[in-house]
């Protein structure tokens, strides 16, 4: 919403610190902390839903309890395969004589920064590695190969996108506040270009993770401090200086140095496209799987009124039935990030990447058992249906409660904001 | 260090690869070629008695030697999990050897020790190691006399300081006074034999147990023993290492002669675990704060919170990982799963664990 609208922010009230001893904040019902969530009440009872849950928590257990020296080998095995990638790649673009040595290490490149990015990075970072105990696999500890500082990062999409996934206005990954991609988001003229600017995010997308990272909009909104806004953006400047000095600079600075006295002036120019190459082919590969993972049509997104005050088996419901599998071969798997298991790594963000494979045909049971839906397909299938939802979300809706500054619209979050105010108040009276 | 390791370690060097760092690509090359990372080889482990060994190590180049009666952390991986225990270098700094020892005595439930004795950690796998690290050391100026006290286990760092003081022909006195259950009970028994004979060192070990038949002294520690050895402990500086009994009963001797400021100590903590404790008992203890605090049964994180601190957290339910922490001793229970986790130096979600007994984590 930020890019283009919103030219006033709406006074919001600051979330409250001083009570933050308690259950995730937003989800708590202010006007009813007794209000039972009525997620998954379709598909199941109450008592069906503590039973979902209970079941789901035995195969975590089952899988934490079964991890060791098989699953370290495997994410060492994917950081040496890095390793090889990165340091191949980085010599071969150095080969400036030869075209075809440019062109293979641009691809090797372009492959480090993927497996670095997806199955290590997202996933060390999620701390599915914690275990292991050793400081190069902590999550709390990682930083990885992309403009967006890993601590912004991981309390956008670890925090606020796991926990409050598809809760329409508290899960910021919906559309990343640039696309309407759901049909019970507000319509702001904005998204008439909802398809050429998910192309231009496309090419851009870690730039596009580190600016949803400072939270503009939160900051605009005032919900956020100048000091947090603040310490936000200096991170993210600080780390985009650090990116840009190896792939822009230091590298094409080395070839200039080295390579282009016995080869020819313009090396250093090579270098610094194939570096700006690399970085692209990332780009595009991440933003795929990434918008594959929920955009896809019967992906569900919940109302923030209908998720308050839910139980474990409700939330395990509303990660299953708010995400997209992809299906492929093992290299797309591992290539992915396993986020081709979208739907396993919503249920257990933090059991290692490796496992969702096996884990998936629990959940299938699961599914069958209480006739949920499991939404998988293959890339090109789940892309076809995140570019048609695109297409047609951008048209304006003829509902003007689906209009964002419709006069409607503008009466109904005032109410809302309302409420809450008086809510807020009861509490604190 | 080589021009190599300076270049590679220089900050240009940290910029080409971040934001990894040059150690992170050197490993993938050879496990021992890390710049910072301190590994070491184990060369063989050697049985010392029933219930202690010791292991001898060849360290890599980013080990920087250490000081008799300093400690190493002792890093091991077993299924996938590094496990980390704390022990004393035992070997001498003298001369030019390019090894070193820990001498470890298994302790019933420490995962490490009990896999070093059990001799499942074969001669030439990779151990992780910190520097030599603490203040337990000799000073630069040797006194005239030294008095080396030692119970059980306790032995290992005074025993480094003894073989080194003797290796580099020491011209004072050496007190050495080690306290152990029975001779079968004591490390490096021949070596003290062979030791005790060295000009200018007095050797003498109590068998608390069993003492032999003429044994002059008797039974624990006591203000007597050092008065039949002939040691002033106000102009012998004294150095003493063992377990938390003999510490205190050393401690509070010096204390009552005004002789505080001759005695350095060292404690063998060898933490202990009740796994059956009732959720709220024992003591909470926050150590990059300094701050302690009953357990109340609440979740760490809440804990952390009633005790004043502002740790980081986010879903408070055990799923985005913000508030993961560094839980360095102490047993923690799942609250959803009931599972306990109970190993030294491990990452856990504050969030979601509740301390079980004596916990201390890194907040």
């Amino acid at each position: 919403m930020s890019l283009f609208n919103r030219k006033k922010p709406a006074p919001i009230e600051p979330l409250s610190a001083s009570n933050h001893n308690l259950a995730p904040e937003p989800l708590v019902a202010l006007d009813d902390p007794d209000r039972k969530s009525t997620i998954g009440l379709e598909y199941m009872t109450y008592e069906q839903l503590d039973e979902f849950g209970a079941e789901l928590d035995a195969v975590r257990q089952r899988v934490l309890d079964d991890l060791g020296q098989e699953d370290a080998d495997y994410i060492r095995r994917v950081i040496r395969l890095h390793r090889a990638f990165d340091v191949l790649g980085r010599v071969l673009v150095f080969c400036v004589f030869w075209w075809p040595a440019v062109a293979l290490g641009v691809a090797f490149l372009g492959l480090s920064k993927i497996l670095e990015n997806m199955e290590i990075g997202h996933n060390v970072m999620h701390g599915q590695y914690d275990w292991m105990n050793d400081p190069l696999v902590e999550g709390a500890r990682y930083e990885w190969d992309n403009v967006a500082p890993a601590e912004d990062w991981k309390h956008g999409h670890n925090y606020i996108h796991h926990t409050y996934t598809n809760v329409i206005g508290m899960d910021r990954d919906i559309g990343y506040n640039m696309f309407r991609i759901d049909e019970d988001q507000p319509w702001y003229p904005s998204h008439r270009f909802n398809l050429p600017l998910a192309f231009l995010l496309m090419l851009l997308f870690e730039w596009g993770v580190m600016y949803h990272g400072v939270e503009l909009d939160e900051y605009l909104g005032g919900r956020m401090s100048k000091e947090e806004f603040t310490a936000r953006r200096k991170r993210a400047m600080r780390k985009v200086a650090r990116q840009v000095l190896k792939d822009y600079v230091l590298f094409p600075v080395i070839a200039l140095v080295a390579i282009a006295p016995f080869t020819t002036w313009w090396a250093p120019v090579i270098v610094l496209g194939a570096n700006v190459i690399a970085n692209i082919i990332r780009n595009i590969w991440t933003f795929l799987i990434i918008f594959c993972g929920h955009f896809p049509a019967g992906a569900e997104t919940f109302r923030e009124e209908d998720a308050q005050n839910e139980s474990r088996g409700q939330w395990y419901l509303r990660q299953l039935l708010g995400s997209a599998n992809i299906s492929g071969s093992k290299p797309f798997h591992v290539l992915s990030g396993n986020l081709s298991h979208q739907i396993e790594h919503h249920l257990f963000p933090d059991i290692p990447a490796r496992r969702y494979r096996e884990v998936s045909e629990d959940v299938k049971l699961l599914v069958e058992k209480y006739g949920l839906r499991y939404n998988t397909g293959r890339l090109s299938k789940q892309l076809a249906s995140v570019a048609k939802k695109l297409a047609l979300l951008g048209k304006k809706p003829d509902d003007p409660y689906l209009i964002g500054n419709s006069p409607e619209s503008k009466a109904l979050r005032r109410a809302k904001r309302e409420a809450r105010a008086e809510a807020n108040e009861l509490i604190s009276a | 260090m080589g021009l190599l390791r300076r270049t590679l370690a220089s900050p240009p060097m940290h910029r080409l690869t971040s934001p990894r760092t040059p150690d992170e690509y050197l490993e993938y090359l050879h496990p021992m070629w890390t710049l910072e990372a301190v590994r070491a080889r184990v060369i063989d482990v050697t049985p010392e008695t029933g219930s202690a060994s010791t292991v001898r190590l060849r360290p890599n180049k980013a080990w920087s030697g250490f000081m008799p009666g300093q400690h190493v952390e002792f890093g091991v991986e077993v299924d996938g999990t590094r496990r980390v225990r704390v022990f004393s270098v035992s070997s001498s700094a003298a001369g030019n050897d390019k090894t070193f020892t820990v001498s470890v005595k298994a302790h019933p439930d420490g995962f490490v020790s009990q896999h070093l004795h059990q001799q499942l950690l074969k001669p030439g796998s990779v151990v992780y190691l910190s520097k030599a690290k603490g203040d337990f050391v000799l000073p630069s100026a040797l006194p005239e006399r030294i008095t080396l006290i030692s119970g059980g286990s306790g032995i290992t760092p005074v025993m480094s300081m003894l073989r080194t003081l003797t290796d580099d022909g020491h011209q004072g006195t050496i007190n050495f006074i080690h306290y152990a259950r029975s001779r079968a009970d004591e490390m490096f028994s021949s070596e003290l034999d062979e030791l005790a004979t060295k000009p200018g060192v007095t050797m003498t070990r109590i068998y608390t147990r069993e003492p032999a038949l003429d044994a002059p002294l008797r039974g624990r520690f006591a203000l007597a023993h050092l008065e039949l050895i002939g040691i002033d402990p106000r102009t012998s500086p004294t150095w003493v290492c063992g377990p938390a009994g003999l510490i205190a009963t050393v401690r509070d001797t010096f204390a009552e002669l005004g002789a505080s400021d001759n005695l350095t100590a060292e404690y063998f903590k060898v933490p202990s675990v009740d796994l059956d404790a009732a959720d709220a008992t024992g003591t909470l203890s926050f150590e990059a704060s300094s701050i302690e605090a009953e357990n109340s049964g609440a979740t760490i994180l809440e804990q952390a919170e009633a005790a004043g601190l502002k740790p980081a957290f986010g879903c408070r339910m055990g799923v985005c990982n913000t508030c993961a922490v560094k839980k360095l001793n102490g047993a923690v229970r799942h609250v959803i799963s009931g599972e306990i986790c109970a190993n030294t130096d491990e990452t856990i979600k504050p969030c979601v664990q509740i301390p079980v007994g004596n916990v201390s984590v890194e907040l």
